[in-house]
């Protein structure tokens, strides 16, 4: 087995664009359900509208990349305020309903052959990330320690991108221990208590996914820009419950658990993929399971893997068990 | 609805001799100038004990509020008026629409028809956010208390008019701090009032069943309500705290603040109410002090049912029995 690469890819994936858009969704999440109580299933909505925005706001509209940013966040508020105006007076559950199929509506919408002059149909747009890669500092060269080193593009997005992770934990950090994120948390715990106190439930639910919408946002941002193409397929909800898993892994309702529950998330994921590859590689496993099946074989063990942490450690990393004890009344 | 044709005392058993008909004539009426209080329990003394008396002062008039579910009509109060700075007590049988009505008044669920008023405010689709700014605040049946939140969290979240609940000047700490140390020295002396100052840091989730109601009642009180609805406050609560409640509720009316709560404990009810009002299938069908309305044979009808068949002793329930063998032959 050559131990070199599977360190190698894992330490690389640690730091990596998977691990960053997946901690912005998952703050966007922990926004709306570990603090708020939302049961929000289509965060990839969020990712998915604001890179098409980006996308269509340069390659359609012709925006400078400033402009098109914009143009991105503007649209995961629409998105916000159109999924919370008819749904957050309802019960919790009809949220969950309307994002997971808003989700699938705008990626089948996006990808529609209709629409292929606007969103470029099923194979998506390029083209709109030389604006950001214009803007990168770095002169060419590699990044890194040693092994784990990026090229100069892929560097300056990880920079701009941890950037906007210590931002918006700092933002929600904030946030969180303000009296405006107490009536969010109270929220969470009875809202029918926080109504009869004289908080305006409808408004701060609003307003929590608003601000969760536009962390997805950005996630869908860098997303876009890794890649430098958007493709509907990718925001499939498998994204969403990938994110739910990270914030879940860190610890809900925890300012670092979505950071820290991505980041080991997706490198987890990377390790078990390369000790699958070299594993086979080296004849130890049987010809039927190296047969192109790691990834059906990855999916498995990192699903038991999370089965096993939500039995003996529900919290997640960051919980608190007597808080989560707590939750059972 | 039922017009002004209707007899006001349609489905009420007159408590005692009404000969005058008037609406308005009352026994002994205190309300000459400088002779006697209006307001408060005083204010009461000497009133007629029939439905939909006039109080000398009132602060809540309900006019023909009505609930239907369907065909259920839960609700259907044709005039009552609570006396301000009084405690009233709303009692009545299981289902007889008690916590419906308060859900009515407090805007957490909407009439089929009727109007009411607080302090003269129509309160007829306002939300119930707005109910409990106005002044008016419930607490609930079944115990809310924020369980994953701190003892004093809970208080904090009473206060209302905070800078910091609006989202861009909580992330401003200074914009808020000032005022929260005011918030936490009323929260402070509010639990040393109710015998919860040991406990401010604790999950609110860890308190007995009884302290959490005591917190429920304190942290309405944060409010700085002007009417205070206690859905049945003694509901669960240990013997030993029973006497410390009736005491905090007896120092609400103290403080100026009037009281209207629904119980089932007709000891207390008896000890603290100025005034009872009970209900039966939907519609008051006695009020009047304590002492009078509890030998009503109206309000006996309506606990005990109305079809006095039911066998009260061994011999008529052998008789009954014996007389339903004798059809069945």
């Amino acid at each position: 087995m050559n131990l070199a690469s599977i360190f190698t890819n894992t330490g690389l994936a640690l730091f990596n664009a998977e691990a960053l858009y997946l901690a912005l969704a998952a703050i966007g999440l922990n926004v709306h359900f570990g603090y708020t109580g939302l049961l929000n299933f289509g965060q990839v909505g969020f990712l998915a509208i604001a890179a098409y925005g980006l996308a269509t706001g340069v390659t359609y509209f012709d925006l400078p990349f400033g402009l098109a940013v914009l143009l991105g966040l503007a649209a995961a508020v629409a998105l916000a305020l159109a999924l919370g105006i008819p749904t957050l007076r309802l019960r919790a559950d009809y949220l969950a309903i309307v994002t997971i199929a808003s989700s699938e509506v705008i990626r089948l919408v996006a990808r529609s052959a209709t629409l292929r002059d606007f969103s470029g149909g099923s194979s998506g747009l390029t083209g709109f990330a030389q604006g950001f890669y214009d803007l990168n500092p770095l002169g060419p060269g590699s990044y890194g320690i040693g092994p784990i080193s990026y090229d100069s593009n892929r560097a300056w997005l990880l920079l701009v991108g941890w950037t906007l992770v210590v931002l918006s934990s700092l933002l929600v950090f904030l946030l969180m221990r303000s009296p405006w994120g107490r009536v969010l948390r109270a929220i969470r715990e009875d809202e029918d208590a926080a109504r009869s106190l004289g908080k305006n439930v409808v408004g701060y639910k609003m307003q929590s996914l608003v601000l969760g919408g536009i962390f997805g946002a950005l996630g869908g941002f860098v997303f876009a820009l890794a890649n430098s193409s958007v493709q509907p397929d990718s925001y499939a909800t498998l994204l969403t419950f990938f994110a739910f898993t990270a914030m879940i892994l860190g610890g809900a309702g925890r300012i670092l658990g979505p950071v820290v529950g991505a980041v080991l998330f997706w490198s987890f994921f990377v390790l078990v993929e390369n000790v699958l590859v070299e594993a086979g590689r080296a004849g130890y496993l049987p010809e039927a399971v190296f047969a192109n099946q790691q990834g059906v074989i990855r999916q498995i063990l990192v699903g038991v893997l999370l089965m096993l942490l939500m039995i003996f450690r529900p919290q997640g990393l960051f919980g608190d068990k007597k808080e989560l004890a707590l939750d059972a009344h | 609805m039922p017009t002004d044709a209707t007899p006001p005392t349609r489905g009420s058993v007159p408590l005692t001799p009404d000969t005058s008909g008037s609406p308005v004539a009352r026994i002994g009426e205190p309300t000459s100038p400088g002779g006697g209080a209006r307001t408060g329990a005083a204010g009461l003394a000497g009133l007629e004990p029939r439905v939909g008396v006039p109080k000398p002062d009132p602060i809540l008039v309900a006019d023909g509020v009505t609930r239907a579910f369907g065909g259920l009509v839960a609700v259907e109060v044709e005039h009552l008026e609570v006396q301000r700075g009084a405690i009233t007590a709303l009692i009545g049988p299981n289902g007889a629409g008690k916590t419906t009505f308060f859900n009515l008044l407090t805007g957490f669920d909407k009439p089929s028809a009727g109007t009411w008023t607080f302090e003269g405010k129509k309160l007829g689709g306002v939300p119930a956010y707005k109910v409990a700014r106005l002044g008016m605040v419930r607490t609930f049946q079944l115990t809310k208390a924020l369980s994953r939140m701190s003892v004093l969290e809970n208080m904090r979240l009473g206060a209302t008019n905070q800078r910091g609940e609006n989202f861009f000047r909580a992330l401003v700490p200074g914009m808020w701090t000032g005022q929260q140390r005011k918030v936490d020295e009323r929260a402070h002396s509010l639990l040393g009032r109710f015998k919860l100052d040991a406990k401010a840091g604790d999950f609110a989730g860890s308190l007995s069943g009884g302290q959490r109601k005591l917190l429920e009642m304190a942290r309405a009180l944060m409010v700085e309500p002007t009417m205070v609805m206690l859905d049945e406050p003694m509901a669960g609560v240990n013997p030993a705290l029973t006497q410390s409640l009736l005491g905090h509720v007896k120092d609400l009316r103290e403080q100026g603040m009037t009281v209207l709560f629904v119980e089932h404990d007709m000891d207390m009810v008896r000890d603290i109410s100025d005034w009872v009002v009970v209900m039966a299938q939907g519609r008051v069908v006695a009020e009047g002090p304590p002492d009078v309305v509890m030998a009503d044979q109206a309000v006996i009808d309506a606990y005990l049912g109305g079809h006095h068949d039911a066998p009260l002793t061994f011999e008529q329930e052998q008789a009954q029995l014996e007389a339903a063998q004798e059809d069945h032959r």
